[in-house]
């Protein structure tokens, strides 16, 4: 039985890794959907966990008597105009001045990891108080847990027991996956990110979507700092503690094959991997080392395999990276 | 059923100082398929753009149903009802045939595919077409392609269909099925123009025929009038004089001796067919033909480039005086053999020159290999630049600025320059003085000469058929793939290079096979 509670709490810690993930994969597959690469996701998610804080720090601070809901919603709409905002700048860059999609998003990473460890570092000295950010009321809001269901056992340990952002997390994937398969929007976004120059001849305002995409996907990205720092740590930042989470989530793209609803279970698994080094006993701490790059082994593994397997269905969007110009007829 | 479906008025529209349509008249009536005839450059698709709204006339009225329009984008043109199907499918290669044909129609909210597969499969009975809603387009053959493109015109309710040279990229088969839904369309009442230079296409399927000569409007006549004739002469014109210089050939030796070689593109579709000639020494071998018949791939499988499926190419060296075999050689074999051929292609700044490379570096491009120091060769390269800027008269701040800063007709010097420079004994240029001024062009004529006295072979893909009669000592037309006449240069009138060009007899042969 010992067996079983551990192999369930491994379940319930990798649902808890692969959050973050999931958040961040969707709101890439959004993305690239449109065409664009948006490298700069792991910055994002920096700067969508340092707005909810800042967000969240601010009502703490200047209200009296913080209610937890309004801590909530206030901290995830800072969290989402945020993150937002950067995707929004990636936008403009790359749609209207029609910049390089890798350089733009690798600068706004380094962007977003710096901004987020600045804030992080000196929020306080703003306002003249000493020690770390520790938003426990915030934080503590985001872990209510389902009443009920929690109480369910090993069940409700397992499945249950989590903050609203893990279901929220799963919900915006099936929303997502629904609104690309079934919606007209979702087939001309498609249709963009696979074939630019026809979706405008089709009449489509090509701009427009990708912006709308992009912005979107950031948002949705940004929420999987948001429930790092708020939900796993609560409410307590740390510099760098976010850590390589959001190249993963790129990763995980690629391993859900630009479906959101298999991001949802390689999320899961990416997240299982990412811990596992904690769950085996005995481990060397070289092996531990080892096992923590399983994820990147198996997202190589992966790209071998999509690559090689010529399933047309399978492939990146074919206009992913490619600036739209319009004069190229 | 006389009534005009759309009617052109003195239409002109400029690129620069290049006047591509100049005063056009044209008229289209409702319930007839007009043929749109006329070389290459003579303006066609300028012109049919200007219709689907991809372009706008500088001057001049269109007018639809009577009511004169202003058509500022592809959107407008569907307002009005017309719609364009492109040489090249704006289609998602991802997407099935119904998601393509109602992509960007209708607001928000789901899609009904099934309803809209309803009405695929209700017009495709209505005109004969045959398609599979629910398949992918990656899955399609070219045909079935156009037929989605034509189908997704359709569906948006056009009245005024334009296709420009559809039947291009057809097999014989093919083209019949679409000839026969195209007449259903007419019946139905549609106005049906279609872009070609196929004059058996023309008397074969149209009810008027206007044509076009250098972004003029020659006139229109109905089908019934014309013989292939009378259509050459209206597209070609009279003989221009242009008085290049044609020195005789001096003891002309069979330099390239190509036998029977064919090749076909990735859709399986044949590029080149049983194609065989001669280059010799000391003469000018002119190309004709419309525009992708196969003259590219044709002097690229020369330059190896272009893997074939059967048929021989032979160099015969003048200085060794052994003949070599160039199939399946890449180009580096083909130099390493001592053949010292020079190819001038037609995408200058993709092929021939590097456009961000400086002139020295893009001569270095030749001879970077020479040497044994791991340090290139500069100098040399240097000088040979400033020779053929100063001797070409390129236009250039200095030697070391970007190619693609220069203008199309000095990078064509540079390029015919740097060819010339490493003394060929074959010159393969493809259409050397498009985009050039007079000027340039009788410069590169005179090149050209230069090379025929010192005995170089030399073959010239031109499209203007003056230049061609009047430079060439030999002309050799391809159509469709193959050879449809070898002419004199002297003696071949403009009218039988014409005919020639737009003769394609595998048409008419592989009709017969089946």
């Amino acid at each position: 039985m010992d067996i079983f509670a551990k192999i369930m709490a491994f379940i319930a810690a990798a649902i808890v890794q692969g959050t973050p993930l999931l958040f961040g994969a969707t709101g890439e597959i959004i993305t690239e959907k449109s065409g664009n690469l948006n490298l700069g996701i792991p910055g994002i998610m920096y700067i969508g966990g340092i707005s909810g804080i800042i967000g969240g720090y601010l009502y703490e601070h200047f209200c009296a008597d913080p209610i937890p809901i309004l801590c909530v919603v206030i901290s995830l709409l800072a969290s989402i105009l945020g993150s937002a905002f950067i995707a929004f700048i990636y936008s403009f860059l790359t749609i209207t001045l029609k910049a390089n999609q890798n350089v733009v998003g690798l600068a706004l990473t380094t962007l977003g990891v710096g901004l987020g460890n600045f804030y992080g570092g000196s929020l306080l000295k703003f306002f003249g108080e000493t020690g770390s950010i520790s938003l426990y009321i915030t934080g503590n809001a985001y872990k209510t847990k389902i009443p009920y269901l929690s109480e369910l056992g090993i069940v409700g340990e397992t499945f249950f027991s989590f903050g609203f952002l893990v279901y929220l997390a799963i919900i915006i994937a099936v929303l997502a996956q629904r609104f690309l398969d079934n919606t007209r929007h979702g087939l001309n976004l498609r249709a963009i990110g696979e074939n630019p120059a026809t979706a405008d001849a089709a009449g489509i305002n090509v701009s427009l979507y990708k912006y709308v995409a992009t912005c979107v996907g950031g948002a949705i990205a940004g929420l999987g700092g948001l429930y790092f720092v708020m939900d796993y740590t609560t409410g307590a930042w740390t510099n760098n503690g976010f850590g390589d989470r959001g190249w993963l989530a790129i990763a995980i793209v690629i391993f859900a094959l630009w479906r959101p609803k298999s991001a949802i279970l390689s999320s899961y698994i990416f997240g299982g991997l990412y811990i596992a080094s904690v769950f085996i006993s005995g481990l060397s701490g070289s092996t531990k080392e080892l096992i923590k790059m399983l994820p990147y082994l198996v997202t190589i593994i992966v790209l071998v395999f999509t690559s090689s397997r010529k399933k047309r269905e399978h492939q990146p969007p074919a206009a992913l990276g490619q600036s739209y110009f319009r004069e190229e007829r | 059923m006389n009534n005009v479906a759309i009617e052109l008025r003195g239409i002109t529209k400029r690129f620069g100082n290049v006047v591509a349509n100049s005063n056009v008249n044209l008229t289209v009536r409702n319930g007839e398929i007009l043929s749109l005839l006329g070389e290459n450059g003579s303006g066609k698709t300028t012109l049919m753009n200007m219709i689907s709204g991809i372009y706008h006339p500088d001057e001049g009225q269109i007018l639809i149903g009577g009511k004169e329009v202003s058509i500022n984008s592809p959107h407008d043109a569907f307002n009005y009802k017309i719609g364009m199907i492109h040489q090249h499918f704006k289609l998602v290669d991802l997407f099935t045939a119904a998601e393509n044909i109602v992509l960007g129609l209708g607001r928000g909210g789901k899609f009904d595919i099934r309803s809209a597969s309803l009405k695929v499969a209700t017009i495709s009975a209505k005109y004969g077409f045959d398609i599979v809603p629910s398949k992918k387009i990656y899955e399609m053959s070219v045909s079935e392609k156009q037929t989605v493109e034509i189908i997704k015109v359709l569906y948006r309710g056009a009245d005024i269909l334009i296709l420009d040279e559809p039947t291009a990229v057809l097999t014989p088969q093919e083209t019949r099925k679409l000839f026969n839904v195209l007449r259903r369309m007419r019946d139905d009442g549609k106005a049906i123009i279609i872009i070609t230079h196929k004059l058996h296409e023309v008397l074969d399927l149209s009810d008027r025929v206007a044509v076009l000569r250098h972004g003029e409007y020659v006139g229109t006549i109905d089908t019934c009038d014309a013989d292939e004739n009378i259509l050459t002469e209206m597209m070609v014109g009279k003989k221009v004089e242009l008085n290049i210089d044609r020195p005789e050939p001096v003891d002309p030796k069979d330099r390239l001796v190509v036998k029977n070689i064919a090749c076909k593109n990735r859709d399986g579709i044949r590029l080149l067919d049983d194609v065989s000639f001669t280059a010799r020494s000391g003469e000018i071998l002119g190309i004709a033909g419309i525009a992708g018949s196969g003259q590219r791939e044709l002097l690229e499988a020369i330059a190896g480039l272009q893997k074939l499926e059967y048929g021989s190419i032979v160099y015969n060296n003048p200085k060794t005086g052994l003949a070599e075999e160039l199939r399946d050689k890449t180009p580096l074999e083909i130099r390493e053999l001592g053949v010292r051929l020079s190819f001038v292609p037609e995408d200058r700044l993709g092929m021939g020159l590097v456009g961000n490379m400086s002139v020295v570096d893009n001569m270095m491009l030749r001879s970077y290999r020479r040497g044994k120091s791991i340090f290139v060769d500069k100098q040399g390269p240097e000088e040979l630049a400033h020779k053929i800027i100063d001797e070409l008269e390129v236009a250039t701040p200095d030697a070391e600025t970007p190619v693609r800063r220069l203008s199309g007709g000095n990078v064509q010097k540079v390029l015919l320059g740097r060819e010339i420079s490493s003394s060929p004994t074959l010159l393969m240029a493809a259409y050397p003085v498009r985009g050039l001024d007079i000027n340039s062009s009788y410069l590169i004529y005179d090149l050209l000469n230069d090379q025929k006295k010192k005995g170089v072979a030399v073959i010239f893909v031109g499209e203007d058929l003056d230049v061609l009669l009047d430079l060439c000592d030999r002309i050799m037309v391809i159509g469709g793939g193959r050879i449809t006449g070898m002419l004199d240069g002297r003696t071949a009138t403009k009218n039988e290079v014409g005919y020639l060009m737009t003769k394609t007899d595998r048409w008419e042969e592989k009709s017969d096979e089946e």
